[in-house]
């Protein structure tokens, strides 16, 4: 029986065309034969799912009758929840910013860690000290034509320089101990240009800070100091200068006090603004009413105007720190503030008297 | 809006009584309700209208046959049940096409309709295997198979429309296309 005539079996058998002797037959046929009766189940299924496919075909056509009735562009406008485009973004192209963030956070990071930068802050601090013998280059180049003027008892030039100022009027000096480390020997020269022969009594290299007492037959008591050190913290933004030897002459510096802490979150140093140079380290920073509050320190090479000052209350901290052993004469500090309500003129004349120049030699 | 929708919202059981008499006039009314709905839902989760059209019409082929095949129970609201639909097509819409973020705005609470999807999605790969064997088919085969099987036409009326002579050749003809529909159709993967 060939495939076609079958099939013509099959379906006159479900539409009951069939002789009621030919349906015996066929119901025979299906019993004893599988595979007949297996031809029967697939085309029932076949045809099933064939007039199935032609119902869905009908009903997506109704339907589509049916949308094409409304008015789906005004809608759309009713629902549409319009966010603001960056949420939209955001949204669409979250993914891909992440990514993105990241690859980027990842590349600084790396960068930062090859060049040593991320851990290195101090590679960035230039402390203010300066040497001697470059500085004299600089000044010939610039044309003063003049060399410094060397201190009476000839001495060879000192190799390194700082500023330091005076905490008692019997001669003891407070300045950086990064000015007078490795230092053979410690001269220190006022205002007027005496040199003095200075020993270093105490040093606090984790402040930076070191105690410096003159020592020279020919230094004279200096009169009663008329500034005092602050006790507590300076307030930020408040007007504060410096007198310092950043040349071989005294210079006056003034600025504000720009933070409490420092870029590397050292919180034992102010930030100030006001422009130092290499030999203004050492230097007494001092407010509007003639307070110590710090002593300057070191300038931020990476960041313009960024200089830094060390606490006047690790300087006292300092100052009690120093063996009595050590002291030969007696360390009082001066409590009464004399510069109070001066102009700043006024200010310095009076102050250039306390504050030296601190010169260091060694091999 | 929702108001309006509300007030000439038909109810649940008209709807699946309507659906059941094969009542145009209750399908389209089941259609224009919903569709706000689903636009709304598919617009605002990265899609558009067109999007937003065919998902809608699967979910409610998916609901019509469920009502049609006399296994659906009224155990949640139909809009819950149209709403779960589409949310779950949607996903997987995205899903197919990168770019579900992870996260979808949702204006309705919904319920798992994981089966309901699973059987559907099975029988419209079937559907599909038919469209592309009939496509494949040709004509005449494929109007006659379409006149017979679908629209349930005589084979006197086939016989006029093509012009066969003879009924016997018609007869032939057509059981050559359904060995032909059914060989194309068992071949597809």
């Amino acid at each position: 029986m060939s495939d076609n005539q079958l099939t013509e079996f099959i379906e006159r058998y479900f539409d009951g065309s069939m002789t009621a002797e030919e349906r015996v037959q066929f119901e025979l046929l299906r019993k004893n034969n599988a595979a007949v009766e297996s031809k029967v189940t697939e085309h029932i299924q076949f045809i099933g799912l064939l007039k199935q496919y032609g119902e869905r075909i009908e009903l997506e056509s109704r339907l589509n009758a049916i949308h094409s009735e409304i008015d789906v562009h005004a809608l759309k406008e009713e629902v549409t929840i319009h966010p603001v485009w960056i949420v939209r973004m955001w949204r669409n192209h979250h993914s891909k910013i992440s990514v993105a963030a990241s690859v980027a956070i990842f590349g600084v990071l790396t960068i930062l860690i090859l060049t040593g930068k991320l851990n290195n802050d101090r590679s960035k601090y230039q402390q203010l000290s300066e040497k001697i013998d470059k500085m004299e280059k600089t000044v010939t180049q610039i044309g003063h034509g003049r060399t410094p003027e060397k201190p009476k008892p000839v001495r060879p030039p000192a190799n390194f320089r700082g500023t330091g100022f005076a905490l008692t009027s019997n001669g003891y000096l407070a300045t950086d101990y990064h000015v007078i480390k490795n230092a053979d020997s410690v001269y220190v020269q006022n205002a007027a240009g005496e040199s003095f022969h200075a020993k270093v009594i105490y040093t606090e290299p984790q402040y930076d800070l070191a105690i410096l007492q003159i020592n020279d037959p020919s230094f004279k008591n200096l009169g009663p100091i008329p500034y005092n050190l602050k006790r507590s913290e300076g307030d930020l933004g408040e007007n504060v200068y410096t007198l310092g030897y950043p040349t071989d002459h005294v210079v006056y510096g003034a600025g504000y006090l720009a933070s409490a802490a420092n870029y590397s979150n050292d919180s034992t140093e102010y930030i100030i603004s006001v422009p130092v140079n290499p030999g203004n380290s050492g230097g007494p920073l001092l407010d509007e009413k003639g307070n110590v509050i710090g002593v300057i320190t070191a300038r931020q090479t990476q960041v313009a105007g960024a200089y830094f000052a060390k606490k006047s209350t690790y300087l006292l901290k300092t100052i009690q720190n120093i063996p009595t052993d050590s002291l030969s004469k007696t360390l009082n500090m001066n409590t009464k503030n004399k510069l109070s309500g001066l102009s700043s003129t006024q200010l310095s004349k009076k102050l250039k008297n306390y504050v030296f120049m601190v010169k260091v030699y060694n091999q | 809006m929702n108001k309006d929708l509300k007030a000439s919202a038909p109810t649940d059981s008209e709807i699946v009584l309507g659906i059941l008499n094969n009542s145009e006039v209750v399908l389209k009314r089941l259609y224009t309700t919903y569709f706000p709905m689903i636009l709304q839902l598919i617009i605002n989760n990265n899609g558009d209208e067109d999007d937003a059209k065919d998902i809608y019409q699967e979910a409610i082929i998916v609901l019509y046959n469920k009502i049609k095949g006399g296994d659906f129970e009224l155990n949640s609201k139909l809009k819950t049940y149209i709403y779960s639909v589409c949310r779950r097509l949607w996903l997987k819409r995205l899903s197919q096409m990168n770019r579900y973020g992870g996260d979808i705005r949702d204006f309705e609470e919904h319920l798992p309709v994981e089966e309901e999807i699973e059987s559907h999605s099975d029988r419209d790969i079937q559907f599909g295997k038919m469209e592309s064997a009939l496509q494949q088919l040709g004509e005449p085969c494929k109007t006659i198979m379409e006149d017979f099987y679908i629209k349930n036409r005589s084979m006197q009326e086939i016989c006029e429309r093509f012009g066969y002579t003879n009924a016997d050749n018609a007869k032939t003809q057509k059981y050559k296309c359904l060995q032909r529909l059914k060989k194309l159709f068992f071949q597809q993967k």
